[in-house]
């Protein structure tokens, strides 16, 4: 599936709910299925500024793809963070510099999450972008 | 119809909806919302009395220089301020307390001398201290929080020595929700020739305050947590004090001459309301303190959140009391197993505006041991309804995180 089938998808599956009880119910099971982050990886140079919730995103470089892996103490940020990571993990750095993360301004996570979650988002995907542009 | 439901009709924010559902709002320790005798005050003086203050002569000048000084002398009367002089007008608590800082420190610290602050005090309470510390050289001491929350004030005749000049505290933490025994404080200050500044900010919203009876030197507080528009705040300090300190900023009106050489003050309270003052909002104190005075806090709302908060299995109160009648309406808490900004999160979309996060008092999440917490604060306004309704949403949100 190319990056941008897969967020075709998840923007599918997340028109499903109707309510914003809904959406952050997905995002709560999101949150809980997504995989262990090994505690001595929860270090200050992966800890990502400006979240409410901490947040740490560890990225790896393997044939030319990044594959991120990350862990957060809220359990609705983790919920992001998994969309995040089944969109940019696998893909190589060329393919995400070609993103413009949009596609969460079409699932309104954006602008209808809290502002100071907003910013801790947008940092998420800063720092996403920056490893791909170092990796490049 | 019951008083709250009259009150609410004063306030039109009450009526607003959220993701198409009834507004409740819960965050009033960090912004109050206004009446309509506020706003009415604060468009009146923007589309009427539209004018610099004191010095000229012409009429709309007149008239807003009236409406700033009536103000004060409603702050005088509503804290039972000794003169009017010692009233000084500032953009907010913080502004009160970083121009008490600088003044106490210019006049009064030398390298060596104390200062004691409260373990649970807002940054607004602390990081002044810390700035004029480092200036002159002085220590900051910490005056410590039990578990419960209460403040350790029988260690303060111990922390008290030869150097220490100024004693910090809150009289309600915006954390812990917990009057503070100020006269108490003030006894052992006045006893050991110690200055005494209270950080009122949450103190004038839920009680009467009289500066006098109390026995501090200075009370700051801020004009958006009780009605008042925002940008509004007021530092009363002691003539005596006031006099010695220097001002923090120059410009405006603070000036009595200006030569090349060098310049002299105004008198007070002048000469600490430096540059054009916030002419619209001042003003409105007076409709402010008015409905401050009518509203009280219906303590059946407070005793109900608080017994249905400690009987949650696995929710942590900070700031327990036995007595609640020195508890106010505002309540901080973790719950096991959800964090705190998801709580808020899901409240939101109930539409509860609650705060979460650290709440301006890093050290005291520290001491607490916790990444932050979910605060939820009531104003007379808020219903019995609205209170029940936040407790089986609070229950609802939990579920759903756990």
């Amino acid at each position: 599936m190319t990056l941008k089938e897969k967020q075709d998808q998840i923007i599918d599956d997340f028109s499903m709910y109707e309510e914003w009880l809904d959406k952050y119910e997905y995002l709560i099971e999101l949150g809980k299925a997504l995989e262990g982050f090994p505690e001595e990886k929860k270090t200050g140079d992966r800890l990502i500024k400006g979240c409410q919730s901490r947040v740490w995103l560890d990225t790896e470089l393997c044939d030319g793809k990044l594959f991120f892996t990350a862990d957060s103490d809220a359990i609705i940020t983790k919920g992001i963070i998994s969309l995040l990571i089944s969109v940019y993990s696998g893909r190589t750095p060329a393919e995400i510099l070609a993103d413009d993360f949009s596609f969460l301004d079409t699932l309104g996570l954006k602008e209808n999450l809290s502002p100071t979650r907003a910013n801790g988002l947008l940092s998420m995907i800063e720092t996403i972008r920056q490893k791909a542009a170092e990796n490049e | 119809m019951s008083d709250t439901l009259l009150i609410r009709q004063d306030f039109p924010q009450l009526a607003r909806t959220v993701y198409g559902k009834p507004l409740v709002y819960l965050d009033n320790a960090a912004t109050s919302l206004r009446p309509h005798s506020v706003i009415a005050r604060w468009i009146r003086s923007a589309e009427r009395q539209t004018a610099n203050l004191h010095r000229a002569v012409h009429r709309t000048a007149v008239e807003a220089t009236d409406a700033y000084e009536l103000a004060r002398d409603a702050v005088r009367a509503f804290i039972n301020a000794p003169e009017r002089e010692e009233v000084i007008f500032t953009s907010g608590a913080t502004h009160s307390i970083n121009l008490a800082a600088f003044g106490i420190g210019e006049a009064f610290i030398s390298a060596g001398d104390e200062i004691i602050v409260g373990e649970a005090e807002h940054h607004s309470n602390l990081v002044p201290w810390q700035m004029m510390c480092a200036r002159k050289g002085a220590r900051l001491v910490k005056l410590p929080v039990a578990d419960s929350g209460e403040l350790r004030t029988d260690l303060l005749p111990g922390l008290i020595g030869p150097q220490t000049k100024l004693v910090c505290v809150a009289h309600i933490s915006n954390v812990l929700g917990l009057v503070n025994p100020v006269r108490e404080v003030a006894e052992v200050c006045r006893e050991h020739g110690v200055m005494l500044l209270v950080d009122g900010a949450q103190g004038v919203v839920h009680q009467p305050v009289d500066v006098q009876a109390l026995g501090c030197d200075f009370y700051a507080f801020s004009g958006h947590k009780m009605y008042c528009a925002p940008g509004t705040g007021v530092l009363w300090g002691r003539r005596g004090l006031l006099e010695q300190m220097p001002p923090m900023f120059g410009g405006g009106e603070m000036i009595d001459t200006v030569r090349w050489e060098g310049s002299t003050w105004a008198p007070l309270p002048r000469k600490f309301e430096a540059g054009t003052q916030d002419i619209s909002a001042v003003p409105c104190w007076v409709p402010a303190i008015e409905i401050q005075r009518q509203m009280a806090q219906p303590d059946d709302v407070r005793d109900y959140v608080y017994n249905a908060l400690i009987g949650i299995p696995g929710l942590q109160l900070y700031g327990t009391t036995d007595d609640l009648s020195k508890k106010a309406p505002l309540f901080s808490f973790t719950v096991q197993g959800a964090h705190h900004e998801d709580l808020a999160l899901i409240l939101d979309k109930m539409g509860i505006a609650v705060r979460s996060g650290q709440m301006c008092a890093e050290p005291l999440m520290d001491r607490f041991g916790v990444t932050g917490m979910l605060r939820a604060s009531f104003a007379p306004y808020n219903t019995m309804q609205e209170a029940e309704f936040f407790v089986s949403s609070l229950h609802k949100a939990v579920e759903m995180l756990r």
